[in-house]
């Protein structure tokens, strides 16, 4: 291939002397940097940046770009991440000058646009939720939890109470105890039952007054609905817990359920999930939260208000303060309000509806060749038991290198951890019945492969742009930069 | 019902029904007490087809005043640069933009190769040896150096700040800082310069021995000053403190990094290159550092390694410390970072290179130049004098903010930030100008004359 | 689980830990199973020498790719050496993980009632 120089930088395509932009006229007198930066402060040692072309530039990235895997290219049964489409009007409007163009201290009156958007889609997220109100602020999902883990703490310190710790279940996404450690609690654990539920009465012995908050993933990591939810929040709410509902999975739930109806007292969506706004290799996101009225005063500042059509901006005292430099990650709201006005509420009923029956139909298809651990009817997806892989000399993570050959991604894998050789799949609304046929024929033939041609799974992928990548090397022998020399 | 971003037709979905092997979707979600099921449909309003969507969010764009349409000369923290077209093609491809975070290397080599290159470019522009993969912000990527620099000083938990630290990020600081038992103490600017009055910064170390985990300490200051941090890194380290610089990465281009300085832990906000200003968000927070601190760096970051035939490869690494395997104990809690912003970034730093990037510089600070001059005539100074590269603070008559502010309405002006609603200490008409090769020089004699006449002297 | 290696001189813990008893000393190190387990490691954290360890709380972490373990102390004490060779090559304790030894702690009270010896350890297995 002429132009898929493996691995090669931008560094080593480097030639001093080149660039791919062009010298900005002058039509103010120059001074020279020696008259505007004394010598003792100027930089001794230029950053060793690229030097190209323009065209060298561009065809560097889009020959890196197809070595990616994508949503438009294929399928990505990712569990836990919701993958779903993400629709082309949305970034075309993301890039309006009257948004890309606003600064975050321009005075509100020149930004009403922006302050009705955000205003409209808090609202719209409350009445999707079930909860009150919204702050848009959080640029992550992780960084959602920890804002409502503040306003948690907040609240309660407000009555007076300074509680110490947080319940998580054992399946929970690991950005839960993390983000309870950061708000400065400490974590105790919360065992899943024989179903693959919270073990209420695991939750019930660890609650007691010093509890600030249960975080709770509903549907739950193994694709499966709290049926006691009321109970947990009861019995959280009887010690004067706070109950959090993380919102990964809140793609299951929408136009079906509403977690503000199902008890919960806080919550964080994920935009660049059930929002369809695009994950762009790792970000950006958008993580809202939603509270009930109890915790409103507690969200971040600056809060948006509505005054007969006049937006304005407001610190309220009680707030936790901004945990953002700006608004968040706005033109992530942007898309989202888009969608959500594409959607609509017929449209909105459906992705609960099609997410529930994709993932449903996708686990009647290969489930007599591969297990779950935990039995269904499942919401948005589900989690396979890969340890009977282990008796053929294999893992699940040699599965899902191997699906990747077909051209569909590797599903989630060895999470949650309460599944051996856990393999999550989670299908999404936006993909076809014709998709779904497809991906479990390939499944079923890569299982066919475990078993009789053990050796070509074992050494997966054969048909990527690489093979097996050894990520122990990368591991020990830490290359973190390019290395000049 | 159709919807066009939904496949499935009704006759497929009793298809598939029966396939699961029941008659009815609530038999699927039986799990769920039918009392607690919605009933009625959401009331958001109703589904818009494409034509009308955009129609409704042009309308709410139209309401906005974006930069095209009124002159700005607002930064602090968040600038505004010319952005080429080719950023805009490369970050458009799906193969980018639809893209999951690269935890399966071999199908996502496009994204880990471009990060390497970024965290390369991170490194070398703060003068550091490594860099993560993203955090969100300028303002977050503090707090997440604040959280790094108590895990260096074995959980120190107070930190000496200039006060000179841009009044957003302390805010910010400051949300996460009881919960964290973090303690802040201020460190004096000089009355002249605006720069880190050392004197001060000795008192609060020994007034505070053994508690502080870092002098926190911006450069180019709020004030628009670069900071001389000469020495610094040596002082810290002889309190047992870190030295965490929130650095503009343009200036850097011009002056030595905080890294060439011994800093520790290097931070701040690549939005403007490349990135476009839109209210602050999608920004870019960057944090470069040392191996040395690797263990406690926050994020993802992709290291280089080699595949099953031997070809270069890259991949996520060091993940040991992160939430996903370290839960509780990670080293921050951040999951999704801000990886469609990092190829903006990259794109931008690969197409404008050393020399581009420093004539941005140099344009940005010479129309600083020509600002502070016209300024003058008219008796207008900056409020400290030192060196500044696309940002300065200057100093209005008293009384004089009403009447700038008003001429500068009329001229669809925005003039600066005013310095004092977010910094208390500081006079209040002080204006933080900022400046860059945007601006014409039609732009800056606005400014100047508009500034002149409504707060120069008479 | 067959094949991993028991060395009848040691004792073990639950939490996969093996400890050589000498006098007031006792050496810590993983067993085989557990390297096995982990997989490849890449690093280990150690203590500094004459930390205060507890029984049953952490006393260094060993990281393979994407799993980390603690080892916990057998008994209360303080650190009196640790094996710095593994700072550079953590994969030593892959190689032989009874040679591998991570920390040695000077004791102060009772070993944890929960160490077996090998033929109880091999019933863990």
């Amino acid at each position: 291939m002429l132009h898929d120089d493996t691995g090669r930088t931008l560094f080593e395509k480097s030639r001093p002397g080149q660039r791919g932009t062009g010298e900005i006229e002058w039509d103010i007198p120059r001074k020279g940097l020696d008259s505007l930066v004394p010598a003792k402060l100027r930089r001794k040692k230029a950053p060793r940046l690229p030097e190209l072309s323009e065209g060298e530039v561009v065809r560097h990235y889009t020959v890196l770009s197809n070595k990616n895997h994508n949503i438009d290219k294929g399928f990505y049964p990712l569990g836990s991440c919701t993958m779903k489409y993400n629709p082309k009007v949305n970034e075309s409007l993301a890039r309006l000058s009257g948004f890309s163009t606003l600064h975050p201290l321009q005075p509100a009156d020149t930004i009403q646009g922006a302050l009705e958007l955000m205003w409209r889609l808090e609202h719209m997220l409350a009445e999707i939720s079930g909860m009150d109100s919204v702050s848009l602020q959080p640029a992550a999902g992780a960084h959602g939890e920890l804002t409502a883990l503040l306003v948690v703490r907040a609240y309660h310190l407000s009555r007076g109470e300074d509680r110490r710790k947080v319940l998580i279940p054992d399946a929970a996404h690991g950005t839960n105890p993390a983000s309870a450690a950061i708000a400065g609690f400490e974590c105790v654990t919360v065992k899943s039952a024989q179903d693959g539920r919270v073990d209420v009465e695991d939750l019930k012995s660890k609650l007691d007054s010093d509890v600030a908050a249960f975080m709770i993933t509903n549907p739950n990591t193994v694709g499966l609905f709290e049926t006691r939810v009321e109970e947990i929040c009861a019995a959280c709410h009887a010690v004067g817990a706070q109950v959090y509902m993380d919102g990964a999975n809140l793609n299951a739930l929408v136009g079906i359920a509403r977690p503000g109806d199902l008890g919960f007292d806080v919550m964080h969506y994920n935009l660049h999930k059930t929002f369809s706004t695009p994950h762009g290799g790792g970000g950006p996101g958008c993580g809202p939260i939603g509270v009930k009225s109890h915790l409103a005063a507690f969200l971040p500042s600056p809060r948006v208000r509505n005054s007969d059509g006049k937006f304005t901006l407001e610190k309220p005292s009680t707030s936790i303060g901004p945990v953002h430099g700006a608004f968040g990650n706005f033109l992530v709201m942007v898309r989202a309000y888009a969608y959500i006005l594409a959607m609509g509420p017929e449209g909105l009923a459906r992705v609960g509806r099609n997410a529930v029956l994709n993932a449903n139909y996708l686990h009647a298809k290969i489930k007599d060749s591969m297990a779950c651990k935990y039995e269904g009817p499942y919401m948005h997806e589900f989690v396979l038991d890969g340890s009977p892989l282990k008796a053929l000399g294999l893992h699940t993570s040699d599965f899902a290198k191997r699906l990747m050959d077909y051209g569909v991604y590797a599903p989630t894998i060895y999470f949650p951890l309460i599944v051996p050789e856990a393999m999550m799949i989670e299908p999404t609304e936006t993909e076809s019945r014709e998709t779904l046929d497809r991906f479990a024929e390939i499944f079923l033939e890569v299982l066919r492969q475990c078993r009789e041609e053990t050796e070509t799974v074992h050494s997966a992928p054969h048909n990527l742009p690489l093979k097996r990548v050894d990520d122990v090397k990368a591991a020990k022998d830490l290359v973190l930069t390019h290395p000049f020399e | 019902m159709s919807h066009r971003y939904i496949p499935l037709t009704s006759g497929e979905e009793k298809e598939m029904l029966q396939a699961v092997g029941v008659e009815r979707f609530e038999d699927l979600i039986q799990a769920i007490p039918s009392h607690l099921r919605l009933s009625r449909p959401l009331d958001v309003p109703p589904a818009l087809s494409e034509m009308a969507l955009s129609r409704e969010v042009r309308r709410l764009a139209q309401k906005n005043k974006g930069l095209t349409e009124l002159v700005s000369f607002l930064g602090m923290g968040w600038t505004k640069h010319f952005i080429p077209a080719a950023v805009d093609t490369v970050v458009s491809r799906s193969e980018f933009t639809t893209a999951y975070t690269p935890y399966q290397p071999e199908a996502s080599q496009g994204s880990l190769q471009q990060i390497f290159e970024y965290q390369t470019m991170v490194a070398e522009i703060a003068g550091c040896e490594i860099s993560n993969a993203s955090l969100y912000d300028g303002a977050t990527a503090l707090v997440e150096g604040l959280i790094m620099a108590s895990a260096c000083t074995k959980g120190r938990k107070g930190f000496a700040i200039a006060s000179s630290l841009n009044p957003r990020y302390r805010e910010v600081a400051q949300t996460y800082a009881s919960s964290n038992a973090w303690s802040f103490h201020d460190v004096a600017w000089t009355a002249d310069e605006g720069q880190l009055d050392r004197k001060s910064l000795e008192s609060t170390l020994a007034a505070n021995a053994g508690k502080i985990a870092a002098l926190v300490i911006q450069t180019p200051n709020t004030f628009g000053m670069v900071e001389d941090l000469e020495g610094l890194a040596e002082t810290c380290k002889a309190a047992g403190a870190v030295l965490l610089v929130v650095n503009d990465p343009l200036a850097s281009i011009l002056v030595d990094p905080p890294g060439a300085f011994g800093a520790d832990i290097v931070v701040g906000e690549m939005l403007g290159l490349g990135i476009s200003t839109s209210l602050g968000g999608p920004a870019l927070g960057y944090l470069a550092t040392w191996k040395k601190h690797l263990r406690q760096m926050p994020g993802r970051v992709v290291g280089r390694t080699l595949d099953a035939d031997g070809k270069r490869a890259y991949c996520l690494t060091a993940q040991t410390r992160e939430q996903h395997i370290r839960r509780e104990k990670a080293t921050s809690n951040i999951c999704s970072n801000q990886g469609l912003m990092t190829v903006v970034a990259s794109v931008y730093l690969a197409l404008q290179g050393p020399k581009g990037l420093e004539e941005v510089a140099e344009q940005c600070a010479t129309r600083l130049a020509h600002v502070r001059e016209g300024l003058a005539k008219a008796g207008i100074r900056p409020l400290f004098a030192g060196t500044p590269i696309q940002e300065q603070a200057f100093r209005l008559p008293a009384g004089s903010r009403a009447r700038v502010e008003s001429a500068c309405r009329t001229a669809g002006l925005l003039p600066g930030v005013w310095l004092a609603d977010h910094l208390p200490k500081v006079p209040a008409e002080t204006l933080l100008v900022c400046t860059s090769e945007t601006h014409s020089k039609q732009d800056l004699d606005l400014l100047i004359a508009t500034l002149s006449s409504a707060g120069g002297q008479a | 689980m067959s094949g991993s290696n028991v060395p009848a001189d040691l004792k073990y813990a639950p939490s996969h830990e093996w400890v050589r008893v000498e006098g007031d000393v006792v050496t810590v190190g993983i067993t085989d199973h557990a390297q096995h387990e982990l997989g490849d490691i890449v690093f280990v954290e150690l203590p500094e020498v004459g930390k205060k360890v507890a029984q049953g709380k952490g006393v260094a972490v060993i990281e393979a790719v994407k799993t980390v373990a603690d080892v916990y102390a057998p008994a209360d004490g303080e650190v009196v050496e640790v094996n710095s060779a593994l700072a550079d090559e953590a994969g030593a304790i892959n190689a032989d993980a009874y040679a591998a030894w991570i920390v040695k702690i000077r004791i102060s009270g009772p070993l944890s009632s929960e160490l077996v010896d090998a033929d109880g350890y091999k019933a863990m297995l």
